[in-house]
C-alpha cells in the first residue's frame, strides 16, 4: 500500500520510494529511507498534508508526495 | 596570538545560534553571504587555552542550517559552498543529541569534506530529560573526531568545546572514520594503494581523495583531470565503480553513498546511544494534539494572528503618534531655523516628513517582528505551514505565505521582509509579487476619502471591507496567473521538519529583531531620503518668480482674510501645475484618460508612488485647499464629489488598490527579491493589472 493510504495512528515500514535525484536525497536527509518505520501522526483538514513520525523526527509532507512512497503496515 | 576561523555547521533547529551566544558574549556581526540574502552571523573573541598556554583569536561563522550538503535550498547551497571553500580552518558540527541518527547523517557528509571536525553534542539537557544517554567517548572513537557534550541553555561544556577546537586545530594526523560496506572499502583500498605505489603527492588524505573520486565529485574530477596520474587512475576508478554497481544493484552512485551514510549514522547511534525512558518527549506531542488538530488548529492560529496584529497596530499606534508629532514639530522648527526659503522648504517640507514617514513605521515593525521571531523560534511556524498549505498550494503559494500576506494588510515593508521565511525561491517570489495586493494601512486614507465622498455613511464600512476582500482575491488570482505563466514548472515537493517546541532565548529573539529593524532603517531610510528630496524638488520647481510676486502683491492688498487664503491656494495650485510634477501629470493624462482620470488624479497617482498617504495630500493641494488636509476633511470630500464623476472615482480606487505600494516598500522589495529587474517586473505587472482592472470597472460603472 501507499503511505497516503495509512490512517491516523497507523504504523508501517517503508518498502520502496518511487523518487529520484534531489527529492529522494531530501527524503533521506529527513530520515525517510527504505526499511525505516513510520507512523502517521496527523493529517490536515482537506487531506492535503500529513505529519509522520520517523526515527526521532516529525516530518510534514503532502499527500502528493506520500503517494510516491510504498509501505507495509505493521 | 594565533588566528582561528571556525565554521559552525549543523542541521536546522539544533541550537546553533544559542550555542554561539553561549560561547561568546561578544557582539554578533551580521552580514550577508556574498550575492544572496542569507544572513551571515559572525562572532570574534579572544581565548586563552590553558593546556597550551597560548592565546587564540577565534572567529566563528554561523552557517545557515542544512539537512545535507546539497543545492536543495539557498541555505544549503550557501552552506555547501562555504564548507567546500578554504575560508576557514575547522568545522564545528552542532548536533541535536535528541535526534542523533538524522544529525549524524550530516556529520558523515562533513567528515568526508576532508576538513578537521569537532562535534558538539548539543541540547544535552533535553536529552537527559528524555532519558537519552550518549557515550561520547565511544562516539568519538566511531567517528574519528572529538565529540563534546554541550548545552547552550545551561552553558555547560563550552570550555571543553573550546579546548577540543584548539586540540583538533593543532593535530594534523586526522582521518575520518566513516566506514562503508566491505565491497566499497575494498575499492577505496585499491585506489589508496595505487596512490601509495605512485608516491603521489597531494595535500588531502588518499582515503578522502579516493572516496571523492568514487562519489564522482565533479570538483575533484576537474582537479585531477590535469594530473599526469589521471591516465592510469581512470581505468582503475571505472573498474571500481563497476564492482560497486554489481554489489549495490543500482547505478545511482549518489544514492549508494547516501545509503552507506545512513547505515553508518544508524550504526553509530545504535552503538553510542541508549534510551532509558520516554518521558519528556511527549510534551511536543501534547501541544500538537491541540495546535495541529484538524478542527482546532486553524481557528487557534487565526486567533494568534489576530492577537499579534492587534498588538502591532494598537500598541504600535501609541509611539507612532508620538513620532508623527515629533517630526511635525521638527518640520516646523526647521522652517523657522532655516527660513521660508529653498533650504527651509527642502528640510521642512521634503526631508523631515519623508524620513519621518519611514521612522513612523518602526514601532509596528518591531512589535510584528518580535511576534514573527517567536513564531519561528518556538517551532510554531512549521505547524502553520502544515495547516494552511492545502489552501495556499492551490494558488502556487506555500502554507507559510499566509504570514507575509496578512502582514501586507498592515504595511508592505515588513511583509516583504517576513517573506524571508519562505525557503523556496519561486514560492517566495510569487508571494513577494502579490503582497502589494493586500491593501496596506497607508492606502486607507485614500479609501476613506473616496468612500466618504461617494457613499452614504451606513454603506461606507461594507464598501471598505469589500475593497480589502477584493484586493486579497485579486492577489490570489494573480498568484495563480504568475504560477501558470511566469514562475512555471513543477511544484517543489513539500517535505518539512516539524521541530520540537522550544522556548527561545530572549537575547536571540531581540538580536534578530534588532538586526532586521536596523537594516530597515538603513535601507528604506537612505532611499526615502533621496526620494523625498526628489518629490519635493519636482513639486516646487521650476519657480515662476514673476507670478509669485504678482500674487504676493494681490494677497497683501486683499480685502479680507478669506480672499487672502483663497489667493494663496490659487497660487499654490498654479505653481504646482507649472512644476515638473504638474507637467508630468499632463504628460500622464492621455495614459490615464481611458480610466476616467483627469490630470490632477494622474498627478496624485504619480506622487502616490512615493507613498500612498501622499495621494491624499496631493489631491488636497491640487483641489486648492491648502496643504494640511486629512482624509476626514469635509471640504475636500465635497470638492472631490463635485469635480470627479462617480465612475472615475471607482476606477481610481481600483487603481490605488493594485498598483505599486510605495517607494520604501519598493526598495525593500528589491532587496528581498534579490534583483532590480524584479522591481521592473513588479512595476509592469502591477501597473498593467491596475490599468486593465480600472478600465474594466470604469466601463462597467459607466454602462450601469
Amino acid at each position: 500500500m501507499l503511505l497516503s493510504e495509512l490512517k491516523k495512528g497507523d504504523k508501517a515500514v517503508i518498502k520502496k520510494i518511487n523518487a529520484s535525484g534531489a527529492f529522494k536525497n531530501r527524503l533521506s536527509s529527513m530520515g525517510i529511507v527504505e526499511k525505516e518505520s513510520v507512523k502517521l501522526k496527523e493529517y490536515s483538514l482537506a487531506k492535503s498534508t500529513m505529519e509522520i513520525e520517523v526515527a526521532e523526527s516529525y516530518v510534514a509532507l503532502r499527500f502528493k508526495e506520500a503517494r510516491l512512497i510504498e509501505v507495509e503496515k505493521i | 596570538m594565533q588566528k582561528l576561523t571556525i565554521a559552525l555547521a549543523g542541521q536546522p533547529n539544533v541550537g546553533k545560534s544559542s550555542l554561539i551566544n553561549a560561547i561568546s558574549s561578544s557582539r554578533l556581526k551580521v552580514g550577508n553571504f556574498s550575492g544572496v540574502t542569507v544572513d551571515k552571523t559572525e562572532v570574534a573573541f579572544k581565548w586563552c587555552d590553558e593546556a597550551s598556554c597560548s592565546d587564540y583569536e577565534m572567529s566563528i561563522i554561523d552557517l545557515p542550517g542544512a539537512y545535507s550538503l546539497s543545492d536543495y535550498t539557498i541555505e544549503e547551497k550557501v552552506a555547501k559552498k562555504f564548507i567546500q571553500s578554504d575560508e576557514y580552518d575547522l568545522i564545528v558540527n552542532v548536533v541535536d543529541a535528541t535526534n542523533l541518527q538524522r544529525n549524524l547523517l550530516f556529520t558523515a557528509e562533513l567528515l568526508e569534506s576532508g576538513k578537521k571536525v569537532v562535534v558538539a553534542l548539543n541540547m544535552m539537557d533535553e536529552a537527559d530529560k528524555e532519558g537519552i544517554k550518549i557515550d561520547e567517548k565511544l562516539l568519538s572513537e566511531i567517528l574519528g573526531v572529538t565529540c563534546i557534550k554541550t548545552s547552550a541553555s545551561e552553558k555547560s561544556g563550552i570550555d571543553e568545546l573550546k579546548s577540543a577546537i584548539v586540540a583538533a586545530y593543532k593535530n594534523d594526523g586526522y582521518t575520518s572514520k566513516v566506514k562503508y560496506s566491505d565491497h566499497i572499502e575494498e575499492e577505496i583500498a585499491k585506489i589508496v594503494d595505487f596512490f601509495k605505489e605512485k608516491k603521489y603527492k597531494k595535500d588531502i588524505s588518499y582515503r578522502i581523495l579516493a572516496i571523492k573520486l568514487l562519489k564522482e565529485d565533479s570538483e575533484t574530477y576537474k582537479m585531477m583531470h590535469d594530473e599526469p596520474i589521471w591516465i592510469e587512475l581512470l581505468p582503475l576508478i571505472r573498474a571500481s565503480l563497476e564492482h560497486i554497481y554489481i554489489h549495490s544493484d543500482s547505478k545511482d552512485i549518489e544514492q549508494i553513498f547516501r545509503d552507506e551514510h545512513f547505515a553508518f549514522a544508524k550504526g553509530a547511534k545504535m552503538e553510542a546511544m541508549e534510551i532509558s525512558s520516554m518521558r519528556a518527549k511527549n510534551f511536543t506531542q501534547k501541544i500538537d494534539n491541540i495546535l495541529i488538530n484538524k478542527f482546532l488548529g486553524i481557528p487557534l492560529f487565526l486567533f494568534f494572528m489576530w492577537g499579534l496584529f492587534q498588538l502591532t497596530f494598537t500598541l504600535g499606534a501609541i509611539p507612532v503618534d508620538m513620532i508623527d508629532e515629533f517630526f511635525t514639530s521638527i518640520g516646523v522648527a526647521s522652517k523657522s531655523v532655516f527660513g521660508e526659503g529653498a533650504l527651509g522648504s527642502l528640510i521642512g517640507d521634503g526631508i523631515v516628513p519623508g524620513v519621518g514617514a519611514v521612522i513612523m513605521f518602526l514601532p509596528n515593525i518591531i512589535i510584528l517582528f518580535i511576534g514573527i521571531a517567536l513564531l519561528e523560534t518556538t517551532g510554531y511556524m512549521s505547524r502553520v505551514a502544515f495547516l494552511l498549505d492545502g489552501f495556499f498550494h492551490r494558488f502556487g503559494l506555500h502554507g507559510k505565505s499566509f504570514i507575509p500576506l496578512v502582514t501586507g494588510f498592515g504595511c508592505s515593508v515588513p511583509a516583504y521582509m517576513v517573506a524571508r521565511t519562505l525557503k523556496n525561491e519561486r514560492e517566495r517570489l510569487i508571494t513577494l509579487f502579490i503582497i502589494g495586493f493586500m491593501s496596506c494601512g497607508a492606502r486607507l486614507p485614500v479609501y476613506v476619502l473616496f468612500v466618504g465622498a461617494f457613499f452614504s455613511q451606513e454603506n461606507a464600512g461594507s464598501i471598505l471591507f469589500l475593497i480589502y476582500i477584493a484586493g486579497a482575491f485579486f492577489g490570489l488570482v494573480a498568484a495563480k496567473v504568475l504560477k501558470m505563466f511566469v514562475f512555471k514548472g513543477e511544484n517543489e515537493p513539500f517535505v518539512m521538519e516539524m521541530p520540537k517546541y522550544r522556548l527561545p532565548s530572549l537575547k536571540l529573539v531581540w538580536h534578530t529583531v534588532y538586526s532586521q529593524a536596523k537594516s530597515y532603517l538603513k535601507k528604506a531610510g537612505t532611499f526615502i531620503l533621496a526620494a523625498s528630496m526628489l518629490v519635493w524638488f519636482a513639486s516646487n520647481y521650476p519657480k515662476d518668480e514673476a507670478l509669485t510676486n504678482q500674487y504676493q502683491v494681490q494677497i497683501e492688498h486683499a480685502a479680507s482674510p478669506e480672499i487672502q487664503i483663497e489667493l494663496q491656494n490659487e497660487l499654490k495650485k498654479i505653481s504646482l501645475e507649472n512644476s515638473y510634477l504638474g507637467k508630468t501629470g499632463y504628460v500622464l493624462e492621455p495614459f490615464f484618460r481611458p480610466l476616467g482620470f483627469d490630470w490632477k488624479m494622474s498627478v496624485a497617482i504619480g506622487t502616490g508612488l512615493a507613498a500612498k498617504e501622499v495621494v491624499v495630500s496631493t489631491m488636497g493641494v491640487l483641489y486648492s485647499l491648502g496643504e494640511d488636509v486629512t482624509e476626514e476633511d469635509q471640504g475636500l470630500m465635497e470638492k472631490i464629489k463635485a469635480e470627479i464623476p462617480f465612475a472615475s472615482a471607482i476606477s481610481f480606487i481600483v487603481f490605488v488598490m493594485i498598483y505599486l505600494p510605495c517607494l520604501a516598500a519598493s526598495m525593500v522589495f528589491v532587496k528581498e527579491a534579490g534583483s532590480w529587474k524584479y522591481l521592473w517586473y513588479l512595476f509592469l505587472f502591477t501597473t498593467t493589472t491596475a490599468w486593465i482592472m480600472s478600465f474594466l470597472v470604469y466601463r462597467a460603472v459607466l454602462i450601469l
